[in-house]
């Protein structure tokens, strides 16, 4: 771990911490987007760049997705390190042929000629009241597209540690942060912080059950491990941090200590990233499992507007310990 | 008239200067037919576009760019890269999808690029390419280069709402970026015209302040002058014009393609405009070369494309260890 002076600071100060960072070191770098200027982003998830770094370096542009993402991929080809802002994770519906054929098989197609070295930065999570059309985590279908990579932190440190990564990767990097997040504390180092991309991270110990859990549902897991502690289950809980490449060795390992494990995702459950997990950890610790690994995830509707409604889209604690207990019957 | 409109258009080249123009002409088109006897023999296999009887746009055009130029092509895109400077054997290797092969085979005709010549490429998605010609733009002006980024596309693009998203950036920014339409008349088997609102083309771009105008794209010493033009003004800084090239395929949508949508007078009309044969009687009628001339540099050109032939002929398949190369860069 680092050894630098840390103090604490929000998710979203961590993120934009490293970019200044890393705007400062690297001239090449731009960020572009739908008010990330002046406005320093809807939910200020900007602050502060536009004052330092002017319009050449932070661009505002039209509510154009398609384009300004396809821009970004032809400015990554071109010797610039990009980063683009898709306001709300939903509108990855908006570009995904950019995406999808574009930037993530030019390096192949080219046979290495072409590199595109971008960030695209995005918000998800429930729980905002957005509803159905600006509440959605589509990580999932970016992990099934060869040549992305797809990152999700959970921590201040994460964050900055895995943005840093992002912005200096030659590939294009897909940053999903869970809005809900933002406001979340944390010790983070002050100064170069870099969290290498397909490293999972244990964030709490724990003997008896494996909780995998990825971005916001990593603090539900944490909690959920303090309930089980209550009832003498000593849970583990490990972060992925990142979701494509997979650090499947990572989350093996917790597994075969442990003989038991629940996959916990904000996003559907159905076709998401827990039944790869699901997958991934049974095929590897198939022997030495107690019990059929579990998955936890969004239940297969829409999310509704409705704060009544949405709060069910959430996986909780409640929920999670359940599952373990179910283990246990 | 037409003549003298040519003599005037080229009135800034020499003789060898027009005879380098016919030379590429003649060569793309010779490139071209090889490539259809490969298809029909089953060398080529997937769909192969062919650019036969619009050789003048790449010609024209990317004769005024420099090496550090930008552009983006389309599947119809072979004479762009053997203009921009792509190895001929590289390319049908590729197209015979070898190893050596300018993609390694893997690309294929949909997705041909070559970074050598920042030839971004072409991406298999009607005006998918589009938008990474304008980020070229956007990084030329953002690190302060003179350099110019072209977008060839087909008339499909105009109805792609895409398009619109990055006319108006180019023009917001005023990149230094070229849109070329080459309207061959049909997108796959359809009439533009049956399937495109409004009165030209041209309109696409002007309603976004673009400078934009319809240039006759059978004409290379035509095609040539606005890419002067439209080149040198982004070369200043005042940002992207929108060209419409008034073309025609001679063959099919892709070499299968019967045609049976055209009509025999259409093509004829068309075919009376080829840009090959008609450049060849301008410059013997304006003295810059004789009948002798030109038939030896015809006889060079058939030289280069059966060498380029042998020479890729002789490339190896891909092995089944290069499938996952280069997923990711590292």
């Amino acid at each position: 771990m680092s050894t630098q002076a840390e103090r604490e600071l929000s998710t979203r100060q961590a993120i934009i911490e490293a970019i200044a960072q890393e705007f400062r070191r690297d001239p090449a770098t731009v960020y572009i987007g739908e008010d990330v200027g002046p406005a320093e982003g809807v939910f200020k998830q900007t602050e502060g760049l536009h004052a330092e770094f002017g319009d050449n370096r932070v661009i505002d542009t039209p509510i154009s997705e398609a384009g300004m993402f396809g821009m970004t991929v032809g400015a990554a080809m071109s010797g610039m390190r990009p980063i683009v802002e898709i306001m709300f994770g939903d509108f990855l519906t908006l570009v995904m042929d950019q995406l999808v054929n574009h930037a993530a098989k030019i390096h192949y197609l080219s046979g290495g000629g072409f590199r595109v070295p971008m960030v695209m930065r995005t918000g998800i999570g429930v729980g905002g009241v957005l509803g159905s059309t600006h509440s959605q985590t589509f990580y999932s279908w970016a992990a099934n597209v060869p040549g992305l990579k797809v990152v999700a932190p959970s921590t201040p440190a994460d964050a900055k540690g895995l943005m840093t990564s992002a912005i200096r990767d030659d590939n294009p990097v897909l940053y999903f942060e869970d809005r809900m997040t933002y406001n979340y504390k944390g010790s983070v180092p002050e100064g170069e912080h870099l969290v290498e991309l397909g490293r999972a991270d244990v964030k709490r110990e724990g003997t008896d059950v494996t909780l995998i859990a990825f971005s916001r549902m990593v603090h539900i897991a944490l909690k959920a491990a303090e309930k089980l502690e209550a009832e003498g289950i000593s849970a583990e809980v490990v972060d992925p941090r990142t979701i494509a490449p997979l650090d499947k060795e990572g989350l093996i390992d917790s597994v075969l200590k442990t003989g038991r494990a629940v996959v916990i995702d904000g996003g559907h459950e159905l076709y998401g990233v827990t039944g790869e997990v699901a997958a991934t950890v049974s095929e590897g610790a198939f022997d030495y499992l107690d019990a059929p690994v579990l998955r936890l995830g969004a239940p297969h509707n829409p999310v509704p507007c409705s704060k009544t409604l949405e709060k069910f889209m959430v996986p909780t604690p409640e929920q999670i310990v359940a599952k373990v207990m179910s283990m246990y019957g | 008239m037409a003549a003298r409109k040519k003599k005037e258009a080229g009135a800034d080249l020499d003789a060898e200067a027009l005879v380098d123009l016919y030379r590429m002409l003649v060569r793309i088109r010779v490139f071209e037919e090889a490539v259809r006897r490969y298809h029909v023999a089953g060398k080529a296999p997937g769909l192969v576009h062919l650019c036969t009887g619009q050789e003048a746009v790449p010609t024209g055009f990317i004769s005024v760019l420099r090496p550090d130029d930008y552009i983006t092509i389309y599947h119809r895109g072979h004479g762009h890269c053997i203009a921009k400077g792509t190895a001929m054997d590289a390319l049908l290797g590729e197209l015979l999808h070898r190893r050596e092969g300018l993609n390694l085979g893997r690309a294929g005709e949909p997705h041909l690029n070559d970074a050598a010549t920042n030839n971004i490429g072409s991406t298999g998605i009607v005006g998918g390419s589009v938008p990474l010609a304008v980020g070229a733009a956007l990084s030329a002006k953002l690190r302060g280069t003179d350099q110019v980024s072209v977008s060839f596309f087909g008339d499909g693009v105009l109805n792609q709402g895409v398009l619109f998203e990055v006319l108006n950036m180019a023009a917001i920014w005023s990149l230094p970026i070229v849109f070329v339409c080459e309207d061959n008349r049909y997108g796959e088997f359809t009439e533009g015209a049956k399937v495109t609102a409004g009165k030209s083309y041209t309109d696409r771009g002007a309603v976004f302040g673009i400078p934009s105008e319809i240039v006759d794209g059978m004409d290379v010493l035509a095609v040539r002058e606005a890419a002067v033009k439209s080149t040198e003004r982004a070369r200043r800084g005042e940002g992207p014009s929108f060209l419409v090239m008034e073309t025609y395929r001679f063959t099919g949508h892709h070499v299968s393609d019967k045609q049976e949508y055209k009509k025999s007078e259409e093509m004829k009309e068309w075919e009376a405009r080829d840009p090959v044969p008609n450049f060849r009687q301008w410059l013997i009628e304006q003295g810059h070369a004789n009948e002798a001339a030109l038939d030896a540099i015809d006889a060079e050109i058939d030289t280069e494309v059966d060498e380029a032939a042998k020479s890729a002929d002789a490339m190896a398949e891909p092995k089944a260890e290069d499938l996952e190369a280069y997923v990711y860069a590292s």
